[in-house]
């Protein structure tokens, strides 16, 4: 009970010292003469946001720029040191590989399997296709850590002599072969592959919703015209739906590309980075945290940062190009 | 998120913001897109085994956490249907949240979930607004930046951020991880909020103004009841990111007294076996605030993903 009592005391502590900075703040301004009053009020509306992106993302960005070029207690500065071992270590060779194995495969993945279900969806009657749509976007609530838990009842596995737990090898067993440790072969990258199942089963809603909802803003009459001039239903959709769509069709792909370049929970929680799976952002947090190198982790993230640059300026073009429309 | 946490970004040229784009929305449309209600037996077949497979995994889940450890760690759980409902309980459940610390990690995850909601959306519905209303000095540049940062990964902050909380002494502290996701959750929201203040009528705010209202009061009797859409959408990714967040909980958090349940369920994951009763339980317990969260408000939350965020 004390827990619990104290549990709300913190939340509303939280929250009402937030609500009362600006209370404080308004009140402040509108002692100024009218002028100020007027001049400074837009800062004190957008001050409070701007400090905390100052404080929690611009400033550290451009601290740990400065980190990657020291050593691992940031004490001295070892130029461009942490880079070259790091691509020189046959280790983060290996995480730079399966990451961009991850960046190839999941996005397009995601984008084709959210198309397909999308398209087929809208061929159902209204029921069904909410029923069947709710169902494909609901793993998107749960978090890596509760989808590791969840497959690992898909990919556990027992020695031969018990009963399998995993239902991956209650099926290979039930055919007759030997139980496998899914998550520890690396074989063509086979547990990489079973990883990125696991993020592919938690984006594919995502990417449907946004790319069902172009789809059934696509004009009619152009689907009309298409199909006066003799286009059957597969050259309508890949001749004028996906034209229509394409700029969902990018944005989703971008936004799961994001995603999986930060990909962490999944193969922290199942591999911790073992078995050849690993991939950036769990090679820097165990630089971070596990090797106390700051350095290192600079570095990796620095490189991840220059990896999303091009991202970020097609973002910014994009919305540049949109405001002017508007 | 994997929940991803959803990033943001450029908006599909063919859908304004926050326009009305649900799950159900077929329904709403009277025309008939590609072929309504014209599947074939195949097309029928094909989703419903899609369906299922989708759900499975959680299915699995769900039924271990009704069993006892001993035969969850035994057996597989779709023996279960072979004697249906024989050794079924909710004894996991009750464990897991009367007598094991997971019940306090699981209050403790409340406790950092709703105010790095509700204070990321207050400083941002500030800043929307002097965005949309008002005019100053470096206000577009200012912006551009904001949309710049939402795909910029919250690793890049990570290693000053933890030295600066260790010179404040707020390691381990819930405002640490509530500051934290402020900071991280900042971009996205003002850029959802300003998106959806543009599409008010300005005379509205005018008016307003012309009657002698301050822009404080304006605010908060004017734009805040109506952006009630928008703050809801980006209220339930917020919650929905930062309850499933992993990363920033175990840098900030850690294994403490204030320890996050997702950390807490990520430590029983490697240990099979072990605390067999709080994986199962706690997995679905943890994971069923998301899911609940995500089906009473799946309606803003649809319209919050098509108003085309990315958030980095």
């Amino acid at each position: 009970m004390i827990k619990i009592i104290n549990a709300v005391l913190a939340v509303l502590a939280g929250v009402g010292g937030a609500m009362v900075l600006y209370f404080v703040l308004n009140f402040a301004v509108e002692r100024l003469p009218g002028k100020w009053e007027h001049r400074i009020k837009p800062y004190v509306f957008i001050g409070p946001a701007l400090l905390v992106i100052g404080v929690f993302l611009i400033y550290p960005a451009v601290q740990t720029f400065v980190y990657s070029f020291a050593n691992d207690d940031s004490t001295e500065f070892v130029g461009f040191q942490n880079y070259t071992e790091l691509l020189g270590s046959e280790a983060f060779r290996r995480t730079l590989l399966n990451t961009l194995l991850w960046i190839i495969i999941v996005p397009v993945v995601v984008v084709v399997m959210g198309m397909a279900v999308a398209v087929l969806a809208d061929r159902l009657g209204a029921r069904s296709e909410k029923t069947t749509k709710t169902i494909i976007f609901l793993p998107m609530a749960i978090s890596g850590v509760g989808a590791a838990a969840i497959w690992g009842f898909i990919y556990a596995s027992r020695p031969p002599t018990q009963d399998q737990i995993g239902l991956l090898n209650a099926v290979v067993v039930g055919l007759g072969f030997d139980p496998v440790a899914w998550l520890q072969i690396d074989t063509g990258k086979l547990n990489s592959l079973l990883l990125m199942v696991i993020m592919i089963w938690t984006q594919v809603g995502f990417a449907m919703v946004l790319l069902s909802a172009a789809i059934k803003s696509v004009p009619e009459e152009t689907l009309e015209a298409a199909r006066i001039d003799g286009a059957n239903e597969v050259q309508t959709f890949f001749r004028v739906v996906v034209p229509q769509i394409w700029a969902t069709v990018i944005t989703v792909f971008i936004t799961v590309l994001i995603g999986v370049m930060k990909v962490f929970d999944i193969v922290y929680t199942t591999t911790n980075g073992n078995f050849n799976t690993n991939v950036i952002a769990v090679q820097f947090f165990n630089e971070l945290f596990t090797n106390g190198n700051n350095g290192y982790a600079g570095a990796i993230v620095i490189m991840l940062m220059i990896a999303i640059i091009p991202v970020m300026a097609y973002q910014v073009r994009h919305f540049k190009k949109q405001e002017a429309a508007s | 998120m994997t929940t991803q946490s959803p990033a943001l970004g450029t908006t599909g040229t063919e859908e304004k913001p926050l326009q009305p784009a649900s799950l159900d929305r077929g329904r709403r449309t009277p025309a008939p897109k590609l072929a309504r209600g014209q599947a074939n037996w195949g097309v029928k077949i094909l989703l419903v085994v899609l369906c299922l497979l989708w759900l499975l995994p959680t299915v699995g889940l769900l039924v271990t956490s009704f069993r006892e450890p001993d035969a969850a760690n035994s057996t597989g759980w779709w023996t279960v249907f072979t004697a249906p409902f024989s050794n079924w309980s909710v004894e996991n459940y009750r464990q897991v949240l009367l007598e094991e610390d997971f019940g306090r990690a699981f209050l403790n995850s409340f406790v950092i979930t709703i105010p790095a909601t509700i204070i990321p959306i207050l400083f941002a519905a500030f800043a929307a607004y002097a965005f949309t209303f008002m005019k100053f000095v470096g206000r577009d540049f200012l912006f551009i930046l904001i949309v710049g940062l939402l795909v910029v990964p919250n690793q890049v902050a990570l290693v000053p951020l933890l030295q600066l909380y260790a010179r404040a002494d707020l390691v381990g502290t819930f405002a640490a991880v509530w500051l934290a996701h402020t900071g991280f959750g900042m971009p996205l929201a003002i850029f959802i909020l300003r998106g959806y203040m543009q599409t008010l009528p300005r005379s509205i705010i005018e008016s307003a103004s012309v009657d002698g209202a301050s822009h404080f009061t304006t605010f908060w009797r004017l734009i805040v009841p109506m952006s009630v859409p928008a703050l809801a959408a980006f209220a339930i990714f917020q919650f929905l990111w930062v309850w499933n967040d992993l990363l920033i909980a175990l840098l900030f958090l850690g294994a403490g007294d204030n320890i996050a349940v997702t950390v807490r369920l990520a430590g029983l994951i490697g240990s099979a076996g072990q605390g067999w009763q709080l994986l199962t339980a706690g997995a679905f317990i943890t994971i069923s605030v998301p899911l609940l969260v995500f089906i009473a408000l799946q309606r803003y939350f649809v319209r919050g993903l098509t108003s085309g965020s990315v958030k980095g």
